[in-house]
């Protein structure tokens, strides 16, 4: 176990190790700086900016700096806005998270149910109906979604409010994030809710007449969880990601416009900062939900 | 010596020669009775009828097949190109802005009052006066070749990587499995988005005047992505089944008698897992079309005048609400490209998945 879990953290760490190394030199070979967009830079100005934030310095240099001041919990300052980007990042975050955080808790919950409902009702009309939704949401790309949504319910049967920051209304946004991950959790539920309730202790715990509720919630549900716990990585990265899309549909300003905008204007300390917090919530993602899964399922022995 | 087979040689002493005279002809009748009740039936061939049965699999298969031929026909002789305006009588015709479908503009109203006769536009026009059914075909044709290429790139660094990795296993497996571990781990559309923004502008000046900058630096950075990151699954794939697969006893025959590991990993241990890799192929192509159209839609896809079905997709979002029929038709396209390919991986996985036959 202990052997399991040192080893899982190192690889996270050189993962993002990797990962900040990756950005870092590849946001430098995009010809042009941060400065050399601005209007009429002087050569002394610009000289100036790049010595202050030692971008005349090379480029392994640059990182080796960066890194000694991120290990001080320092991201430095945007070089757009001059702002402090550890601010931005917190202000960003708590709107991405909020978003991501609702559409995670919705997809796991309607997720497990319909997967539940779907195994319970096996080749019947409920469970037909059910996969044939869950095949068709996984079909659609998020920004189209989104935009049909936001179409069809808030700009032509006005039922909902757009978004905006003096009305935010998360029902839209939310939906269009959670559908694919809770399609992909009620296909996972539904497998191995049907592998479950093939079991002999289930047999035996309806012979002895436990009642059928019980079977299902305590027998069946609790097992049949656990391979769902795997997926939970993947979802945070997918809704992180698939925020960037719907955050730019609904003009929801989260980290995800954060992101894209910072590389469009080449903002280095930006990408690299949205970049670095980004992976490691996904790596850490990950990692938790691997050793939740190894620690809950008693069938995997560490070795 | 007599050629006549019915006829005995002469038995040599000791010999070990088989007396024929002990044996009797087979029967008419006899012969019968080893004709084979039932056609035997091959792997492939058991799958085919399998897959045949899956009404999902077919129709999606069908919709599939029209669609190709589709977009590879109805182009070579439809009246309107993809990156020109609208001509009338020669001359460009502004007034075709943003029609509707089958609608047509007040010039072309007057040519066909003057006798002319006019192709519809089925799908309308946009907002530069191009005919959108045409711009729809061939998006739909950019978005299935990245797919489709994307995956045959993921499936051949896959393969090789997988099969010299699963078959000399060891230290060599250890390190090039730590390696995919950890690309693996990469968050993966972070790294697309980044890798295609910098691979755009570092392609752009060292591929112009090649017959590669025809295909647009941003799709060669799209394919270098997926040849750089999502080979990974395959490679894992593919390493699993040939460790399973190289314990038979017919690799073992096949080592013994002296063949070379390439002809061992080509000859005996790729051909049984075909199936498995192909299903994973099968369904990496809806994978690809998503990650491309994801691309495209924030502005890193295929380049203006070709459209894709993202980019078709993320132009329209402007006058949505006008205009709702430009969304509508590259977003019906995408998902039934990707709808048909997810139903047609899962039937070819139900039929050829030696894990799922029972």
């Amino acid at each position: 176990m202990l052997k399991y879990t040192v080893k899982r953290v190192l690889l996270a760490v050189v993962t993002v190790f990797i990962i900040s190394a990756i950005t870092f030199f590849a946001m430098n070979a995009i010809p042009g700086g941060p400065f050399s967009k601005e209007k009429a830079p002087d050569p002394a100005v610009q000289a100036m900016l790049e010595a202050r934030f030692n971008l005349d310095k090379p480029v392994p240099q640059q990182f080796v700096i960066y890194l000694g001041n991120l290990l001080h919990g320092d991201f430095g300052i945007s070089l757009k806005t001059g702002r402090d980007i550890s601010q931005i990042i917190t202000e960003k975050f708590a709107v991405s998270a909020k978003l991501g955080g609702m559409a995670a808790g919705f997809a796991i919950v309607l997720g497990l149910i319909l997967g539940s409902v779907a195994a319970l009702c096996r080749n019947r009309w409920p469970d037909r109906l059910i996969i044939f939704l869950t095949t068709l949401f996984v079909s659609v790309p998020s920004f189209i979604l989104a935009t049909i949504l936001l179409l069809v319910f808030a700009l032509t049967l006005k039922w909902v409010g757009v978004f905006s920051a003096n009305n935010p209304n998360y029902v839209l946004p939310v939906i269009s994030l959670m559908l694919y991950p809770m399609s992909y959790i009620t296909r996972l539920t539904k497998s191995s809710m049907l592998d479950v309730l093939g079991q002999d202790y289930i047999r035996t715990a309806r012979a002895k007449g436990v009642r059928d509720s019980l079977v299902i919630f305590k027998h069946a549900l609790r097992n049949a969880l656990i391979p769902v716990i795997t997926y939970v990585g993947p979802m945070v990265a997918y809704i992180l990601t698939g925020s960037m899309v719907v955050e730019t549909v609904f003009t929801i300003g989260g980290l995800g416009t954060e992101f894209v905008r910072s590389i469009n204007n080449q903002d280095y300390p930006m990408i690299m900062a949205t970049t670095i917090f980004l992976a490691v919530l996904m790596v850490v993602a990950t990692l938790v939900s691997d050793m939740v899964y190894k620690l809950v399922d008693p069938k995997i022995t560490f070795d | 010596m007599s050629n006549n087979p019915d006829v005995m040689p002469k038995k040599q002493f000791l010999s070990l020669q088989i007396d024929l005279k002990k044996f009797e002809k087979a029967t008419e009748e006899e012969k019968t009775q080893h004709e084979t009740m039932r056609e035997s039936t091959t792997f492939f061939r058991d799958g085919m009828r399998k897959l045949r049965k899956n009404p999902l699999a077919m129709i999606s298969l069908v919709v599939l097949f029209c669609l190709v031929m589709t977009i590879i026909i109805v182009p070579m002789f439809y009246p309107y190109s993809y990156e020109q305006m609208i001509t009338v009588n020669g001359k460009r015709d502004k007034t075709a802005k943003n029609l509707a479908p089958f609608t047509y503009s007040k010039n072309e109203l007057k040519a066909i009052e003057e006798g002319q006769e006019i192709f519809p536009h089925i799908f309308g026009t946009d907002e530069l006066c191009r005919d959108y059914f045409i711009r729809v075909l061939y998006g739909a044709r950019v978005s299935l070749a990245v797919g489709l290429f994307a995956s045959l790139i993921v499936l051949v660094i896959g393969l090789l990587y997988g099969s010299v990795s699963g078959y000399f296993g060891g230290k060599v497996d250890m390190v090039m499995m730590r390696i995919v571990d950890i690309i693996y781990s990469l968050p993966d559309t972070l790294m697309v988005i980044l890798l295609s923004v910098v691979l755009t502008q570092v392609l752009g000046t060292s591929l112009q005047g090649t017959a590669l900058a025809k295909v647009g630096t941003n799709m060669i950075s799209l394919f270098v992505v997926f040849g750089v990151l999502y080979w990974v699954g395959m490679a894992r794939l593919v390493r699993g089944q040939i460790l399973s697969i190289k314990t038979n006893e017919y690799v073992l025959a096949a080592r013994a008698m002296g063949a070379k590991p390439g002809r061992i990993i080509r000859r005996h241990i790729l051909p049984n897992c075909m199936s498995v890799i192909f299903i994973s192929v099968a369904l990496q192509i809806p994978s690809a079309i998503f990650t491309e159209s994801f691309l495209s839609f924030i502005g890193l896809g295929v380049q203006a005048p070709m459209p894709s079905l993202g980019s078709l997709a993320n132009a329209a979002r402007g006058g949505m609400q006008s205009y709702p029929y430009k969304m509508v038709f590259p977003a019906l396209f995408i998902c039934l490209i990707v709808l048909s390919f997810n139903l047609l991986g899962d039937g070819l996985r139900d039929a050829f998945d030696p894990k799922l036959r029972r």
